[in-house]
């Protein structure tokens, strides 16, 4: 069901260790399980690898390992979350592995709190902002900030 | 008889606008001095070409223009007219308004008649000035309107008294008298007299020869003209009397006499064909043409529509192979039917065969989405000569590789951003010629356009030896600007970008060349929306280098899998020139500078395939254990050192930079059969790589000790 | 049905005859320049010929010079598609041994009009 209010936006939430994250539903494309991955040399640990997603070649950043929460095992349940990204008008598809997807929450924008330094473990420079479900708080990723890539990024001429 | 014109349109289209770029090619060669009459011939074919498919498809302002442009052009032909500049420049205008008019037919648009009016009347300037006397071509209406061979003259009279005399060479012409006689037999009734004078004894006679003669009487309501277009084509070959049977016996009319009648006005005469005309030619083409082209009842397909010009020969090709995949297809329909296991050996060679097949077809299905880069290119001679001449340049305009194919699609989106930086380079690149004299450099200015292909990527470069980027200049309007930050160290390439950032021109003012609202960072945005890069080089003073890459998103590879530990890579096999054990008294290692090993008589480096690319799981450690690959890309040879070499196979080339960015040593990916990706190894990139890592090496090598 | 050899390096003009002639009953074999005109002549057997005049790679008079000095191409008819500019043309034509002309532009009906005429 839809909150009738206005400046409702959805959210698809995800778990990273004992940490709740959340992303626009509207910037994700699908939620897939893992599958190997084909290397990529000389990329930083967290770009785990590319992928055949229906001809298209995407790649799989690791979010506990680029948010440096360790890594786990990845299992038949490890879950990626493809997200887009408008790159000056051109989408780019991107692949985040995440340890499970929790829930789809509704959140009022103006609920929003700005990031309090409270402590999150997560540099605050990917957070958009942090709102409480029912008793759990769920930090707000910006997708465009998270997908933007280290290390000579598309607007890099070689 | 009714045939719908317009099935044919669309091919007419096609075929004119080839003619109107082989025109401004050609006028363009004149203009720099190159006369000879077969450039000219060139062009006034194609000239010729379309006013005459204009005039019989209906589009009669056209075909009215282009017959102007006829006349000015014959006279050029024959010599009668000097190859100046001013009339080269009002033919190639002249060709722009037609490549208009038929742009709007075509959308079914309206024709800026004032527009056409204006370029014909600086036609018909140039006719009139310059001309020389006996302009027989400009006189004449522009066209007789189709209906009008048949068209009656006013003046009808009872009948016609016909004296008609062949040469003896008349059946030669192929024209028979007796078909003529039976086209008059049916304008009226026909009576035929022979005279056999002048025929010759049997002996002498030839049988090819013609030596009757007639007198002929045919009464009716018949024109003078009707019984001249019977005789029309033989006017030369026969002597001829025609006579009116009543009102003024005795007055003859000679057949050259014809002549005048064509110069009536059309108007009437038409009105005289629609009545006379029978039934079934009720409809005059004439008629059909006068409605505007926005009624037409179906327009031909939208402009721009995307269908392609292929090469037959890559048509022939594809049906060469479609045959052979069903033959193929049968036979293994075959093997399936009368299935038994001793015809394993029959099922598996089919298959291969049938796997051959495909890849083979997939091949030429991809090719013919290839065009020669030529496409584009052929536009820029005549943006060079405009705007050179607009801003008072000197500009050669060199082009190579024209033939290099890239995608169609890429074709289609990569001519703007071409045309920006190509304008780029005439605006602000090549100097004023006294600038360039005090700058000690030829007067006149080169701009060169290459293209190549490298790895699975095109280049397309534009060169200029113009005054080349001001790094002072940049830096400071990008301070002055607020996109930059003051006292931050940038390497040139980083200063050269700043050209491509939003909101940033160079000029000290905005000129009409290039300074049309749209900036270089809309090229950069275009270029990238391709999946390529652009990179500069420039050296003051000397000129600059913008380099397009592009990759060929659809092209296809051979390719070469390797293994490496658990990995899959491909190299091109183009790039392999032989793949051998390297033993260890085979290699040389120099302390920092890595392994080099001696074949015949060259020292090749050695790259270690897993330890670049921080492979694991190697099985191969030392060098007696694996393979080395000895390849070549752009003039660098080395050895890869790998595990194994798997299969060949062609691959599709993926962009890896779509969704993530360019990585170094990899030129794209692919899908190998079984759904995995594998990563295309791009020669001169691992080499670079390499390098980097034994510099490095080295460096940590030199700290320590 | 007789068979037509129809010759322009216009493809629009060379369909639009070709089709005209094909709809009302002829066998129509066509070239694209003259060159390609006169192998095609060789090869085969025409009742007639339609040229263009103006062509790259041997133009219409010179093709129809070429054909009347073929055996089996000495009486057919043959038809020079002309403009009615080109009144030297006809005349260049006539001499060369063509039987006579169609003016451009004309439409379908007056083609056939003209063609039923010479193999009536």
């Amino acid at each position: 069901m839809r909150s009738q209010a206005g400046n409702d936006a959805q959210f698809l939430a995800f778990v990273l260790g004992s940490e709740e994250y959340a992303v626009d539903i509207l910037r994700v494309q699908e939620i897939r399980s893992w599958e190997p991955v084909s290397r990529i040399p000389n990329v930083n640990p967290y770009e785990k690898g590319v992928v055949n997603l229906r001809g298209a070649i995407v790649p799989i950043i690791d979010l506990r390992e680029r948010f440096n929460l360790g890594h786990s095992e990845y299992t038949p349940v490890t879950v990626v979350v493809l997200h887009t990204r408008d790159d000056n008008g051109r989408q780019r598809v991107m692949g985040v592995v995440v340890d499970a997807v929790s829930d789809v929450v509704d959140v009022d924008t103006a609920a929003v709190q700005m990031t309090p330094d409270f402590g999150a473990r997560v540099s605050t420079e990917y957070i958009n902002g942090i709102v409480s479900v029912g008793e759990r708080m769920v930090m707000l990723l910006d997708v465009d900030k998270l997908l933007k890539l280290d290390g000579g990024d598309d607007d890099q001429a070689h | 008889m009714t045939i719908d014109m317009a099935q044919f349109h669309q091919v007419f289209f096609e075929e004119s606008f080839e003619g109107l770029d082989a025109m401004e090619s050609g006028l363009l060669n004149l203009d720099m001095g190159d006369f000879d009459a077969e450039a000219i011939n060139t062009i006034f074919r194609a000239t010729h070409s379309i006013k005459g498919g204009s005039g019989t498809f209906g589009f009669t302002e056209v075909a009215e223009f282009t017959h102007v442009m006829e006349a000015l052009l014959d006279e050029m032909r024959d010599g009668r007219r000097q190859v100046t500049q001013g009339a080269v420049e009002i033919l190639l205008g002249s060709v722009d308004c037609l490549r208009e008019m038929l742009t709007a037919i075509q959308s079914s648009q309206e024709i800026d008649s004032a527009r056409v009016a204006e370029h014909k009347q600086a036609l018909d300037r140039e006719l009139d000035s310059g001309g020389v006397a006996g302009s027989v071509l400009a006189n004449e209406p522009a066209f007789q309107r189709p209906g009008d061979a048949s068209a009656v003259a006013d003046t009808v009279v009872q009948g016609w008294r016909i004296a008609f005399s062949p040469h003896v060479h008349l059946l030669k012409t192929g024209n028979d008298p007796v078909r003529m006689f039976r086209e008059l037999a049916e304008l009226g009734e026909l009576t035929v007299k022979v005279d056999f004078q002048g025929v010759p004894d049997f002996q002498q006679l030839d049988p090819e020869e013609c030596h009757l003669s007639w007198d002929l009487q045919i009464t009716g309501d018949i024109s003078r003209e009707q019984i001249d277009d019977v005789f029309d084509w033989v006017e030369e070959d026969c002597d001829l009397a025609v006579q009116q049977l009543t009102a003024q016996p005795g007055v003859e009319e000679k057949s050259e006499d014809t002549g005048q009648d064509r110069s009536e006005p059309a108007v009437q005469k038409l009105q005289a064909a629609e009545v006379a005309s029978p039934p079934n030619n009720e409809e005059p083409a004439s008629r059909r043409r006068e409605q505007k082209p926005a009624a037409k009842k179906a327009p031909a397909k939208p402009a721009g529509s995307s269908s392609i010009r292929v090469d037959t020969e890559k048509i022939d090709n594809l049906i060469n192979m479609v045959g052979e995949l069903v033959i193929t297809q049968s036979m293994l329909s075959l093997v399936g039917e009368q299935f038994s296991i001793n015809r394993m050996d029959q099922l598996k060679s089919g298959l291969a065969q049938l796997e051959r097949h495909t890849r083979e077809l997939q091949e030429s299905v991809m090719n013919i989405r290839m065009l020669p880069i030529n496409f584009v290119f052929t536009r820029f001679p005549r943006l060079v000569h405009d705007l050179s001449a607009k801003m008072g340049k000197k500009i050669i305009l060199e082009m190579t590789g024209e033939q290099t194919e890239v995608d169609k699609t890429v074709i289609e989106l990569i001519s703007d951003p071409l045309v920006h930086l190509v304008r780029n380079s005439l605006d602000h690149g090549i100097e004023m010629p006294e600038q360039r004299l005090a700058a000690g450099k030829p007067e006149t200015g080169r701009i060169t356009l290459n293209a190549y292909h490298r790895g699975g990527n095109i280049v397309i470069e534009v060169c200029d030896d113009g005054r080349g980027l001001d790094k002072e200049k940049l830096l400071a309007k990008a301070i002055e600007k607020g996109l930059v930050e003051d006292n931050i160290p940038m390497t040139d390439q980083q200063v050269f970008e700043l050209i491509f950032m939003p909101g940033f021109s160079t000029a000290e003012q905005l000129s009409d060349i290039s300074g049309r609202g749209v900036g270089m960072d809309v090229v950069r945005k275009n270029i990238q929306t391709l999946g390529g890069n652009i990179e500069i080089q420039s050296e003051q003073g000397r000129g600059s280098v913008f380099a397009i890459h592009l990759p060929l998103t659809l092209a296809i590879l051979d390719g070469q899998s390797i293994a490496v530990g658990d990995e899959t890579y491909i190299v091109p096999l183009v790039s392999i020139i032989e793949s051998i054990n390297v033993s260890e008294d085979m290699v040389n290692r120099v302390a920092g500078k890595g392994e080099t090993f001696r074949l015949r008589e060259e020292y090749l480096p050695i790259i270690r395939m897993h330890e670049i690319f921080g492979v694991e799981n190697v099985r191969a450690k030392k060098l007696c254990e694996g393979l080395v690959v000895v390849v070549e890309g752009q003039g660098v040879r080395c050895g890869l050192f790998i595990d194994d070499l798997l299969s060949q196979q062609q691959v599709v080339i993926k962009s890896l930079e779509a969704n993530f960015r360019r990585v170094e040593g990899v030129s794209g990916a692919t899908i190998l059969g079984d759904g995995s990706v594998a990563l295309i190894l791009d020669i001169p990139g691992l080499v670079r790589l390499s390098n980097q890592q034994a510099a490095k090496a080295q460096q940590s090598y030199a700290e320590t000790a | 049905m007789p068979s037509i050899l129809a010759v322009d390096d216009s493809a629009s003009m060379r369909q639009m005859v070709a089709f005209t002639l094909k709809g009302a009953g002829y066998d129509v074999v066509e070239a694209v320049d003259g060159e390609d005109a006169l192998s095609k002549a060789k090869a085969g057997k025409f009742d007639l010929v339609v040229t263009d005049v103006n062509m790259p790679r041997k133009d219409g008079i010179s093709l129809i010079k070429e054909l009347r000095q073929l055996s089996g191409y000495q009486f057919i008819p043959m038809l020079m598609l002309t403009t009615e500019s080109g009144t030297d043309k006809k005349m260049q034509g006539k001499a060369a041994g063509a039987t006579g002309w169609i003016v451009k532009p004309f439409n379908p009906d007056q083609l056939l009009k003209t063609i039923n005429k010479v193999l009536g």
